[in-house]
This record gives structure tokens, C-alpha cells and sequence, in this order.
């Protein structure tokens, strides 16, 4: 009697409404927050905070613009990572000629990255599907392409990769690696939480309506061009603001490199693997792409295999992707779906008829 | 699970009371004046003219491939007829999109389910309230307020509509996971859910056994007595279509080739004929209350794909 919601009848709608309606589950979500703004900075060492913990965040946030995208309105996009160039690219420039706070810099950024993915988004008036998601490569070229060309954009420098400015948040020195991921963190939380609100109201389902059916959705009343551009907007938002943080408090420099394609293949991956439309499968699906390949190659380490240092390289990649297509048979709807099955097993334990 | 539902009919669209149903002789609601639409070289309809009245339910019959849904899907803006006009509430609207046709007030379900399949049976029929939410997206990103206040108010509605369908049990499954006929009724209830003044059904009751499209009848009846509704309906059972509907329009190679009240449709020659592919007068013996998909005689169309 540990899972179940036998007992647990909402007495009103407002509480069937919530977030987390299974008192477990808002239990699970404290415990979590509790753990990573507590017990990680307590136990985790500089090289798990900087390397590993702080990258994975900024991936689930650009994970979850892209599954607003995607999995939410069913717009593909192989140009993610390029909004993600956008929002870094512009932190930089509004912190050093502006000077602007840090994070009004970060919601900055992720407004001009939002104008331009709606820019990229107009496309969607015409053509859908593949054709669309051809057109969506075209921002990442486009988009990397203009960052590298035109040396304004990294402040006029003629060096390949530029320093970020210090950061201090109303007298917080955002220096260590402990500071940034604990900035990083919030602005996570924060905006996941959003992204679940924004889910489960009338945008959200609107958003799911159009992915399902669009002619359906508008026979419903649902105009698609500006719900569609809603969800570029807010998708580019996102990755806006991870690019932002990926800047500031993992790289701490500019560097157009670290948002080039395989980057947008990369976040794609994580939300088929996560889950396609949750908020859950996108931190389940950085944490898979972040965190296996670390592990594998501990496990290399670990079991002493020893090889030329390109063959293990490679290895790691063919295991790597090994374990993503066995991952899609056994569970093609991701992670979060793995995740939702065992929960209601749990919820059936021990009696499961 | 459940929020605290209490079983009661139907109340009318908020803020006005149930409208007592005119039947024939009613103001007309929607008016089709001489539309064509052609696919290529093929008419699927061909100056058809036909007015919906205000309060009544028309049954639209013909063959397979006369050009039915093709009508409803002019009449909500999906497609957009090569000539004619159409007059909703005697305004022109003939090139609406057909979101701007359903804030007008018009709903419709689709030949071959028209729902969103991985969206559960709640969630599907808060899509028909959508136009009743008018918080904004900010509002909406906090959940909180006065957003959180019009979900809770719209569900409320969703809840007497799940009540009046009997699907409670099955709020929270992904229609898709459903069986043929729920998914019927789940569609039912989505275009109810939008509080139409005019609602259009492909086919409701296709595919369903006799208890379902007793089911299914019942419900139309009663959105139509009690909430006023006018529906103008395509059904091939012609038992069901003589028993609920004032009035039926006979389609066939996309004209209109009858329309009156049921008694007189049943013994219109044209029809018989259509239905035959023959010139003999008599009444076909199955015709009142047997299924009449097919016109004898001609190679028989499967449904249309819809999408
Ligand atoms: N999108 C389309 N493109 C091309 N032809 C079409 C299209 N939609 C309908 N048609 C054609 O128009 C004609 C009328 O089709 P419609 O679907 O309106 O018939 P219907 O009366 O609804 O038939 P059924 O009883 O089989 O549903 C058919 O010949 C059909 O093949
Ligand atoms: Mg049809």
C-alpha cells in the first residue's frame, strides 16, 4: 500500500485539476526538489555539477521547447539547437552592450529567439510534415550560418570563442560550479513548470487537437496558423533560454559549434526516447543521452577493456546506439509511457486483477 | 476520481432558456443556394439548393457517392464550392474557414471519426468549449486565476455532457483505445460540448448494433427537444431516419432529387428509382426500414476517406 489512489476521490474539480492529482506523486515532486536543490549540492563533486548535472538541465529545457514543438502540436523541427544559438548568442550581446541583469538577459534571450522561430514558423501556413521539417533545417543553416558570418553578433571579437561576462544576480556571485547549477536549476524548475500549465489549459490541448487532427481541430474552432506560430514561439523561447544558460553556466563562452546539427538530432532523440508531448520524458530523455554514454564508458573503464583508444571510442557509439534502437522496440512510446506502466502496476500490487 | 456530478438533464445554452423546437415551418437557419463543387472532372455536387430550419432534424439520404458528405463538408467550410452561396442565419459565408463556421455555431462529426486519438474522452470533448475559454496565455502558463477558474467552469459543462452520454466511466481513457461505437459517441458529445446552434452528423449511428442506435437516437432527440438544437443528419438506416427526422433530403449524382416529410419521401418515384436503378414505381419492400447503402446495380463505392 504504497502507490494507489484507493481513498483518494477529488472533492472538486479544482483538485482533480492539479498538477500532480496522486498525493504520491506531489510527495514524489517535493522529495525531488528537495534532492536536487539540497542533497546534490551537499554530496555532488565540481566535476558532476560543471560536466554532467548542469548539461543535462539545459538539455531538458531545450528538450521540453522541443516537445511543445513536436510533441505537443506535432511540428517537426531539425532546427532546434540553432533557437538554442539564437538565445546564446543574444544573452551575450544584451550582457555586454547593454548590461543588462542577468536574468532579464536570460528572458531576452529567449524572446529574440522566439521571434525568430516565429519567423521560421511561417512556413507552417503552407506545408506540413517532412516538407516542414526540410524547411526547419533551413533555420539551423541559415541561423548558424549568419552567427558565423557576421562577427557582430559575438561583439565585434575576431577570436573564435568569446568569455561570458560575469554573472551576479542581486548580489549573488554566480561563480562557482555549485552557483550555476543551482541558477540553472531554478530557471528549470520554474519553467517546466510552466510548460506542465501550460499543457493541461486550453493552449496545451489546442496544441494536441492539431497534432492528432488538424481538420478535426478546426472544425472545433481552432485556428491552426496562429497556434502553430504560438508553438514556434514558445518552443523557440525555450530553447532561447537554454542556449542563454548553456552560455552563461555550462560553457561559459560563445561557441556556434556547440549548437550545430548534430545537436538538434541529439535533442530530438531525447524527446522519441523520453516520450513525445510530456515534461517528464524530456528530463527522462536528456538524462538517457547525457548519462549513458558517461556510463558506458565507465563501464569500459571499469571492466578493463582494453583497445585501441578509436576503437573504444567507437564502440561506445555503436553500443550507445544499440541500446537506443532496443530501447524504441521494447518501448516506443519512451520512457515516460515505461515509467506511467509501472506506476499503474505498482497501483494494482499485489492484486493485479 | 469523479468531481461530484449529480445526474439532471441537459440544461439550454448558458443564459437562455431551452428553445421549444419550431419543426417545419421555423425560420430557415442555414441556406445553400445553388453550390457546385467538383473534385477534377467529377461533380460531387451539382447546384443543389436546400434550406435547414431552425429547430427541426433533417435527414440528408442518398447512395453512396451522391455527394452527402461532400454537402457537409461545403456547408462547414472544410471545402469551398465552385459556385453558389451559402447564407448562415441569412448572412453570407459561403469562403468561411472553417474555424470562423464554428464560432458561428456550428458542429460536426465525421463519417469515419473525426476525434484526438491519444487525447483522453475529457480532454476531447474541452476542445468543443474551447471558444467559451477566453484567458490569455499567460494566464494560462501560471494556471492560475481566472485561468484556472474558466477550466474549472468549462469542465463543469464537460461533466453534464458525459452525464447525458453515459461515458463517466471512461473519462480519463484516450479515445483511442475505445471501442467503434463509444468513439461515435465520444465524437457526439465533442460537437455538443461546442453548444451548437446547428449541428451536422456524418453517420452517427454507422456501424452500431440496434441498441446503440437506439442510444444514439434518443440523444439526437433530445439535444434537439431539449436544447434546442437543429441538426441536419446523414443516415442510411432508413428505420432510424423515418422515425426521428421531420424532413429528408434526397442527393443522388450530387443533385438534389427530392425533399419533404418522411411519408412522402418513402413513395417519391425518383427516389425508389434511385435507390433501384430501375423505372418500376413500386415501393422497394425493404425500403422503410432495411439499410439502403447501395443502389442496385452500381459498383458499389466504399465510404470516402476522410481526413
Ligand atoms: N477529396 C476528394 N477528392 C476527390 N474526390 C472526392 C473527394 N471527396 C469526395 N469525392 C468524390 O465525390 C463524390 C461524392 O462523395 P461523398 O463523400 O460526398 O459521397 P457520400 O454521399 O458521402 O457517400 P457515402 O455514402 O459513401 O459516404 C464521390 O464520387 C467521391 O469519390
Ligand atoms: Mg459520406
Amino acid at each position: 500500500m504504497i502507490y494507489r489512489e484507493s481513498g483518494q476521490f477529488a472533492s472538486s474539480y479544482a483538485k482533480d485539476m492539479r498538477m500532480f492529482p496522486l498525493l504520491q506523486d506531489r510527495w514524489a515532486f517535493g522529495a525531488l526538489l528537495v534532492f536536487a536543490f539540497v542533497v546534490i549540492p551537499l554530496i555532488a563533486n565540481d566535476y558532476w555539477l560543471s560536466s554532467i548535472l548542469t548539461l543535462f538541465l539545459i538539455y531538458s529545457l531545450s528538450a521540453i521547447g522541443l516537445n511543445i514543438l513536436t510533441g505537443f502540436c506535432g511540428q517537426l523541427s531539425l532546427g532546434h539547437a540553432a533557437f538554442m544559438a539564437v538565445g546564446a548568442y543574444a544573452s551575450y550581446n544584451f550582457a555586454v552592450r547593454l548590461h543588462t541583469p542577468v536574468l532579464v538577459n536570460f528572458l531576452l534571450a529567449g524572446f529574440v529567439a522566439a521571434a525568430v522561430g516565429l519567423l521560421f514558423g511561417l512556413p507552417s501556413l503552407r506545408i506540413k510534415g517532412f516538407y516542414l521539417a526540410v524547411a526547419t533545417l533551413a533555420a539551423q543553416f541559415t541561423i548558424e550560418w549568419v552567427l558565423v558570418s557576421f562577427n557582430w553578433f559575438a561583439g565585434g571579437s575576431m577570436l573564435g570563442a568569446i568569455d561570458t561576462p560575469p554573472m551576479n544576480i542581486m548580489g549573488w556571485d554566480v561563480s562557482s560550479n555549485l552557483d550555476k547549477y543551482l541558477l540553472t536549476l531554478s530557471v528549470v524548475v520554474v519553467l517546466a513548470i510552466v510548460a506542465k500549465n501550460l499543457g493541461r489549459s486550453e493552449v496545451g490541448r489546442s496544441w494536441r487537437a492539431i497534432r492528432d487532427l488538424d481538420v478535426a481541430a478546426e472544425i472545433m474552432g481552432i485556428r491552426l496558423f496562429p497556434y502553430k506560430l504560438l508553438a514556434f514561439m514558445v518552443s523557440s523561447f525555450y530553447a532561447g533560454v537554454a542556449g542563454a544558460l548553456y552560455a552563461f553556466c555550462y560553457l561559459g563562452s560563445l561557441e556556434v559549434t556547440a549548437f550545430e546539427l548534430a545537436v538538434s538530432f541529439r535533442l530530438l532523440g531525447m524527446i522519441i526516447i523520453g516520450g513525445l508531448g510530456t515534461i517528464l520524458g524530456s528530463f527522462l530523455g536528456a538524462g538517457f543521452i547525457v548519462l549513458l554514454p558517461i556510463l558506458i564508458s565507465q563501464a569500459i573503464v571499469f571492466l578493463h577493456i582494453s583497445g585501441a583508444s578509436d576503437f573504444l571510442a567507437n564502440a561506445e557509439l555503436m553500443i550507445f546506439g544499440g541500446l537506443i534502437i532496443l530501447f524504441l522496440i521494447v518501448e516506443p512510446y519512451g520512457l515516460a509511457r515505461l515509467w506511467q506502466t509501472i506506476k499503474e502496476k505498482l497501483r494494482l500490487w499485489p492484486f493485479p486483477y | 476520481m469523479s468531481g461530484p456530478v449529480t445526474p439532471e438533464p441537459l440544461p439550454g445554452p448558458a443564459g437562455e432558456p431551452p428553445r421549444i423546437a419550431l419543426k417545419a415551418g421555423g425560420r430557415p437557419i442555414l441556406q445553400v443556394e445553388d453550390i457546385s463543387l467538383s473534385f477534377g472532372g467529377l461533380k460531387a455536387l451539382d447546384r443543389v439548393n436546400l434550406e435547414i430550419r431552425e429547430g427541426e432534424i433533417l435527414a440528408i439520404i442518398g447512395p453512396n457517392g451522391a455527394g452527402k458528405t461532400s454537402l457537409l463538408n461545403v456547408i462547414s467550410g472544410v471545402y469551398h464550392p465552385q459556385q453558389g452561396r451559402i447564407l448562415f442565419e441569412g448572412q453570407d459565408r459561403t469562403r468561411f474557414r472553417p474555424h470562423a463556421v464554428a464560432n458561428q455555431g456550428v458542429a460536426r462529426t465525421f463519417q469515419n471519426l473525426g476525434l484526438f486519438r491519444a487525447m483522453t474522452v475529457l480532454e476531447n470533448l474541452m476542445t468543443g468549449r474551447k471558444k467559451f475559454i477566453r484567458t490569455n496565455f499567460f494566464l494560462q502558463a501560471m494556471f492560475w486565476g481566472p485561468a484556472q477558474k474558466a477550466e474549472i467552469e468549462q469542465r463543469e459543462r464537460v461533466e453534464q455532457i458525459i452525464d447525458f452520454l453515459g461515458i463517466e466511466h471512461i473519462r480519463k481513457v484516450p479515445v483511442g483505445t475505445l471501442p467503434y461505437g463509444m468513439q461515435k459517441r465520444v465524437e457526439l458529445g465533442r460537437a455538443l460540448a461546442a453548444e451548437p446552434k446547428l449541428l451536422l452528423l456524418d453517420e452517427p449511428m454507422a456501424g452500431m448494433n440496434l441498441e446503440e442506435k437506439e442510444d444514439i437516437s434518443r440523444f439526437i432527440l433530445d439535444a434537439n427537444e431539449e436544447l434546442g438544437i437543429t441538426i441536419a443528419l446523414i443516415e442510411h438506416d432508413m428505420g432510424v431516419v423515418m422515425d426521428i427526422c421531420d424532413r429528408i433530403v434526397v442527393l443522388d449524382y450530387g443533385s438534389k432529387i427530392a425533399d419533404g416529410p418522411p411519408a412522402e419521401i418513402r413513395n417519391h418515384p425518383d427516389v425508389i428509382r434511385a435507390y433501384l436503378g430501375t423505372t418500376d414505381d413500386q415501393p422497394p419492400p425493404a425500403s422503410a426500414t432495411g439499410d439502403i447503402t447501395d443502389r442496385a446495380g452500381r459498383a458499389g463505392g466504399g465510404p470516402i476517406e476522410e481526413t
